[in-house]
């Protein structure tokens, strides 16, 4: 796009002197890519750096400023973080066991709430019953009802049920999602009434037609949920804090903040750094090779 | 709203929305209802004595001049995230619009920090301004500037905006360039044969047509900024150094969690969900302007 407006702003442009619409086209031409790579460099330059202390070893680390280009000490800072955990003030369960923590959750979240949404908008979708409506919107409302707003009240359920510390009680209260429930509603509006018309003709019943027409319709919804939702899940941070005391039960989120403690200089930064690359690496290549289904499901849908 | 042609079964749509009715009502409307219930009641820390209060607290926390100072902090904080992320992503959204070779890879690095957990991130930015380890506090503390973001609470305060604003530039990015791609390549071309500078088509096309998107994004960018950067502010500087980086949403996890002051941050909750119910229905009534100018 860029080439043809440059173009046609020099013809638009009568009587000016050819060197300064020449001049005028270059600027376009690199001005973009200048400010792309300042972007680029602003996301990725502390990435890098993260990257390289996670290579380096604690000398290394705290003789200011420490080097940019990575040191020795890869293969020995990830194997101490992931077999050994931090052993500095604090000393961290490994953090394999963390990252398991972590599939967990995010694993659990992110499928519970595609089964629980797909099943429930279509409920709303493709029935009529007393109180349709009236359910539908509870589950508009909880939209309106996130943790931050009712953080003693929901600890206090889920420590009444006995859930605290447990995987239960760490992903099941999060499976509700209104978000993916009026995604999918928004998706089964769409579906022609010819194509259940036709269904029904031959014989098909609810159940049939949910498995052999609305599910393989949803397939690129549910790939872009699993993105989205996958990040959510793997990212949790106030839940975890607030469910989980026990140290077995860390998510490597959690892990980190309490390996980092106060950020003081008795910190274990080469292995919080290598901790931080792991915790980084799952959510960050979930998105990377989900990128086009990712960006459809996040720009497109108009919740 | 309804479709026309629908299945018959009288039990099958109830078992159907069973699982998510249940979540909801045990781990939503039941909590919120006692957040509601526990802001008008006045208990002591241990639950030995229960008494109606009224309004009372809702009174005492608005009255409170700590509860004032952080209702402040937090706008200030959301003013300076929203700006430090949308400007940025705007202007870059706008660039790599224009730019046909390499679009895709700039947009995969740019993206990347959507996909970071904000805890992370705070801990990311925490090590590169540590005072005594990080490379840009050296780069600080090398043109003279006494940086400790421990000690001095604008110095914490700057570091949890950059960390939140980072984060969320990815989000804001991919909502201009697809409001950009959106745009009708016929209205640029009109604008360019009749001589408009890049600067004046940028002004009187694309910024007016790219509004719904902008609006979207102040609405979201509120909610992010007071409610998904707790993890930033809890990993970073934990609300301090002496309360400089408390947040509203900071404030109710350490009122009710640490200091177990249940009224108090019962009718914080309150005010925060009210806050919230109104920042999604602004967001719904307007949504449908998001993709249709």
């Amino acid at each position: 796009m860029a080439a043809v407006p440059a173009a046609l702003e020099k013809s638009g442009q009568p009587g000016g002197p050819a060197l300064s619409a020449a001049g005028l086209r270059a600027r376009t031409d690199w001005l973009p890519h200048v400010v792309i790579w300042a972007g680029i460099l602003f996301t990725a330059f502390p990435l890098y750096l993260i990257f390289v202390a996670s290579t380096l070893t604690p000398m290394e680390i705290a003789q200011a400023p420490m080097p940019l280009v990575p040191g020795s000490e890869l293969v020995a800072n990830y194997s101490q973080a992931l077999f050994t955990g931090s052993t500095g003030r604090y000393l961290s369960p490994p953090v394999t066991q963390m990252l398991v923590n972590s599939l967990i959750m995010a694993l659990v979240i992110t499928f519970g709430k595609i089964l629980v949404s797909v099943i429930s908008a279509y409920a709303v979708v493709f029935f009529q019953f007393p109180l349709r409506m009236f359910f539908f919107w509870m589950i508009f409302i909880t939209l309106m009802l996130p943790v931050e707003v009712r953080i003693l009240p929901t600890y206090k359920v889920v420590s009444d049920l006995g859930m605290l510390n447990t995987y239960a009680g760490l992903t099941i209260p999060l499976i509700a999602s209104a978000t993916a429930t009026l995604l999918f509603r928004q998706l089964f509006l769409t579906i022609p009434d010819e194509l259940v018309e036709a269904a029904k003709i031959d014989g098909a019943g609810p159940m049939r037609f949910f498995r052999d027409v609305v599910l393989p319709l949803s397939r690129t919804n549910i790939a872009a949920l699993f993105v989205i939702l996958f990040i959510f899940g793997w990212n949790q941070y106030l839940w975890p804090l607030l469910m989980t005391t026990s140290q077995s039960m860390d998510t490597i989120v959690i892990g980190i903040k309490k390996m980092i403690g106060t950020g003081d200089a008795l910190t274990d930064w080469h292995i919080v750094m290598a901790t931080t690359m792991l915790a980084m690496l799952p959510p960050v290549v979930v998105v990377v090779l989900m990128q086009r289904a990712f960006v459809r499901g996040l720009v497109e849908p108009e919740k | 709203m309804q479709r026309k042609v629908i299945f018959n079964n009288r039990l099958l749509p109830y078992l159907l929305l069973a699982p998510q009715l249940a979540i909801t009502l045990v781990f939503f409307f039941w909590p919120a209802g006692q957040a509601v219930y526990m802001s008008v009641l006045h208990q002591d820390a241990f639950g030995h004595s229960v008494r109606f209060a009224g309004l009372d607290n809702f009174a005492a926390v608005l009255g409170d001049p700590d509860y004032l100072k952080a209702v402040w902090r937090t706008t200030y904080f959301s003013v300076a995230v929203i700006v430090f992320s949308l400007v940025p992503a705007l202007l870059l959204a706008v660039m790599a619009d224009r730019v046909i070779r390499g679009a895709t890879l700039y947009k995969t690095i740019i993206i990347i920090p959507y996909a970071i957990a904000p805890a992370v991130a705070g801990v990311l930015w925490l090590f590169l301004f540590n005072p005594a380890v990080g490379v840009v506090a050296y780069g600080i503390k090398a043109a003279g500037v006494a940086w400790n973001p421990t000690l001095d609470g604008a110095h914490a305060m700057l570091l949890v905006i950059i960390a939140a604003s980072w984060k969320h530039i990815s989000v804001a990015f991919l909502f201009f360039l697809a409001g950009l791609q959106a745009i009708p390549r016929s209205l640029l071309e009109a604008a360019s044969i009749d001589g408009a500078s890049e600067m004046r088509k940028f002004w009187t096309i694309i910024f007016p047509l790219l509004s719904p998107t902008t609006f979207f994004l102040l609405v979201t960018g509120v909610v992010y900024a007071f409610f998904d950067t707790f993890g930033i502010i809890h990993a970073v500087t934990a609300g301090g150094p002496a309360k400089a980086t408390e947040v509203l949403v900071y404030k109710v996890y350490y009122d009710g969690v640490l200091s177990l002051n249940l009224g108090g941050s019962s009718a914080q909750s309150v005010i925060l969900m009210a806050i919230v119910i109104a920042l999604t229905a602004i967001q719904f009534r307007y949504i449908d302007r998001k993709v249709h100018y």
